[in-house]
């Protein structure tokens, strides 16, 4: 038995004095999809920049985090360079911005190719980068290595941010809201390709996104975070079909379905606390319709709930099912 | 198919917008004087150096720009000094970029105490007036036009330093270069092909604006005694001995018309410069 692709233990993020991140645990195995979603601010991104060995040097992580079985935190940048582009990749939020605007595609591709097999021709990357541009299906692919970023769309854009994540066909893809910042056909259009490549390349796909329709379409198993701890865990059947924690079902009974009449859309009291005002206990218990007196004083540790996920409630068995609610994404 | 490769298509070409009438002008007298600087050698003017004349005489069909108080060719003198303003400018603001810039980019994209360290470096040199460090600095390496060159990179150099840091700050900050490091580059290659390329647009327009400075400092300098010495045909220094012979005013006129017209047609270029690379600062 290999160890899993993606193993993270008790992950937490500090800077200064607040903890950003605390106690996330996630495992992603080869050709599966993992979805992380949350609010804005939760810590999504952070976790994932933790992964990639991209945060700053005064943000302390501690914990672990394992790329089969290699631990990841407390290694130098060399060894994390050597690592990145090559058996992890990722794609950016806005390829708008992630792309450098005085190179060409080609070049940009080519790069991404260089870095880590420089012993390679000239035409042979030149041939490997078309390759690249063909598998993420962007039409014209040899005018499209000869013209700037600013000369493409948006969608085009990501395409070849994908291309060059998938440049060394990585083991681990993270990608980061990837279609936040595109239109809604091309966002479906994105997913489909990100979706094909990880069955085709059988790649471990990390996929970060406050889209719940996307995440509950693409990814196995899914991580609901809030405030810097995950509340809820679990494959996508168990946490959608039958959430135990009451942010979750606050999530899904937001979304407005396309098959069923709303008075008005129904929204979670309040806003996500910010950083250095976090509430002790359970972080979630100022805006739960559940919250009691053990909210305010102890908090939660995850455990497992009868749909097969793992839920960081005190009252996971009861709360949600007292509303009465069925919801599904 | 047939849309995209219209869309491929070059545009006809139009008259650039940042090619204005000053610019040209700029451009015009910047071209001159680089001819001269070359070809100056083979122009059938008088020797620079020889007394090839009566002593203060006025502009006339023989001397345009009359003689000097040796009886020397004001014009003649005039256009051999350009040699010696242009290679000389030229010279400080290439090595005052290349130093400053280098180390302006390695102090933004280290940061932390190398930071730190540089840009007090920064701060002092620039705490001074220019031409009173230029002035010490020659004054103590001895006077001399060499001297005179390295105490005036000296001066420039953390003017560069300072515009690149804050450069390379900013653009270090945009998301391509994040995206570079989690593609595996290392920090030289994402210092030099992701963050340089973007960076250098305004090092040239200061460098272009500067160059007029640069050819005044240097005219300063040997004003005061301390860049070129007698008998060489440098702008400053023949103002200098001009300068006391108040009612002949053609010793002055001829390089002093001369460093007008090279200050500014180098502020024309580079106002054209950033119109062109730098659109948004208006």
């Amino acid at each position: 038995m290999t160890a899993p692709l993606l193993q993270v233990d008790d992950l937490t993020i500090t800077i200064g004095a607040l903890d950003v991140v605390r106690d996330v645990s996630l495992a992603l195995d080869d050709g599966k999809t993992l979805g992380l979603v949350g609010e804005s601010g939760c810590g999504k991104s952070i976790t994932m920049l933790a992964i990639m060995g991209l945060l700053a040097e005064h943000v302390r992580v501690s914990g672990s985090i394992k790329l089969r079985g290699e631990e990841l935190v407390g290694r130098t940048q060399g060894a994390l360079t050597r690592l990145r582009g090559k058996r992890m990749a990722m794609i950016f939020q806005d390829p708008m911005t992630s792309l450098n605007p005085v190179m060409t595609v080609g070049e940009q591709v080519g790069e991404a190719i260089a870095i880590h097999q420089p012993d390679l021709k000239r035409e042979a990357r030149h041939a490997r980068a078309l390759d690249l541009l063909r598998l993420v299906a962007i039409p014209f692919p040899d005018r499209r290595l000869l013209q700037y970023p600013h000369e493409l769309s948006g969608g085009m854009r990501q395409r070849v941010m994908i291309a060059i994540a998938m440049a060394n066909d990585p083991e681990l893809l993270i990608a980061d809201e990837p279609t936040t910042a595109l239109d809604v056909t091309v966002q479906a259009q994105i997913i489909e390709l990100l979706q094909r490549l990880q069955v085709e390349r059988r790649m471990g796909l990390l996929l970060i996104s406050h889209d719940l329709g996307v995440v509950g379409d693409i990814a196995d198993e899914v991580a609901i975070m809030y405030a810097g701890r995950i509340c809820e865990r679990g494959t996508v059947d168990a946490v959608f079909d039958r959430p135990h924690h009451p942010y979750t079902h606050g999530l899904l009974a937001s979304l407005p379905q396309i098959d069923r009449t709303l008075e008005k859309l129904v929204a979670i009291p309040g806003a996500l606390p910010s950083l250095a005002a976090r509430p002790p206990a359970c972080r979630f218990h100022p805006r739960c319709f559940a919250a009691q007196d053990i909210c305010r004083h102890e908090e939660p540790q995850l455990r497992p709930v009868p749909s097969g996920a793992v839920t960081a409630c005190h009252f996971a068995e009861t709360a949600v099912a007292s509303t009465g609610a069925k919801v599904r994404a | 198919m047939a849309d995209s490769a219209i869309l491929l298509q070059a545009q006809p070409r139009r008259w650039p917008p940042w090619l204005k009438l000053p610019v040209l002008v700029g451009i015009g007298i910047i071209l001159f004087w680089l001819v001269v600087c070359f070809t100056i050698d083979l122009w059938p003017i008088d020797d620079p150096i020889d007394m090839v004349a009566r002593r203060l005489q006025p502009p006339s069909a023989e001397h345009w720009f009359g003689t000097d108080a040796l009886g020397r060719d004001v014009l003649s003198r005039t256009l051999h000094g350009a040699r010696f303003s242009l290679m000389m400018s030229c010279a400080v603001i290439v090595f005052a970029v290349l130093i400053g810039s280098g180390i302006g980019a390695i102090a933004g994209y280290v940061g932390g105490i190398v930071d730190g360290a540089f840009m007090r470096l920064v701060d002092i040199t620039l705490s001074f007036p220019p031409i009173l460090l230029a002035m010490a600095v020659t004054a103590s390496l001895g006077p001399g036009l060499q001297n005179a060159a390295v105490a005036m990179i000296i001066v420039w150099w953390p003017v560069y330093a300072r515009l690149m840091r804050g450069q390379v700050l900013s653009v270090k900050s945009r998301e391509h270069v994040e995206a570079a490091t989690a593609a595996g580059a290392g920090h030289t290659r994402t210092l030099v092909k992701h963050i340089l390329p973007l960076s250098w647009s305004p090092i040239l327009i200061n460098a272009t604006m500067d160059f007029g400075q640069v050819v005044l400092l240097t005219a300063s300098l040997s004003f005061i005694g301390l860049g070129a010495s007698p008998p060489t045909p440098e702008w400053g220094s023949m103002i200098s001995e001009g300068a006391i012979h108040f009612y002949q005013w053609w010793i002055c006129a001829g390089p002093g018309i001369a460093i007008l017209s090279v200050v500014l047609g180098f502020n024309f270029l580079g106002d054209g410069l950033r119109d062109l690379l730098d659109p948004r600062s208006k």
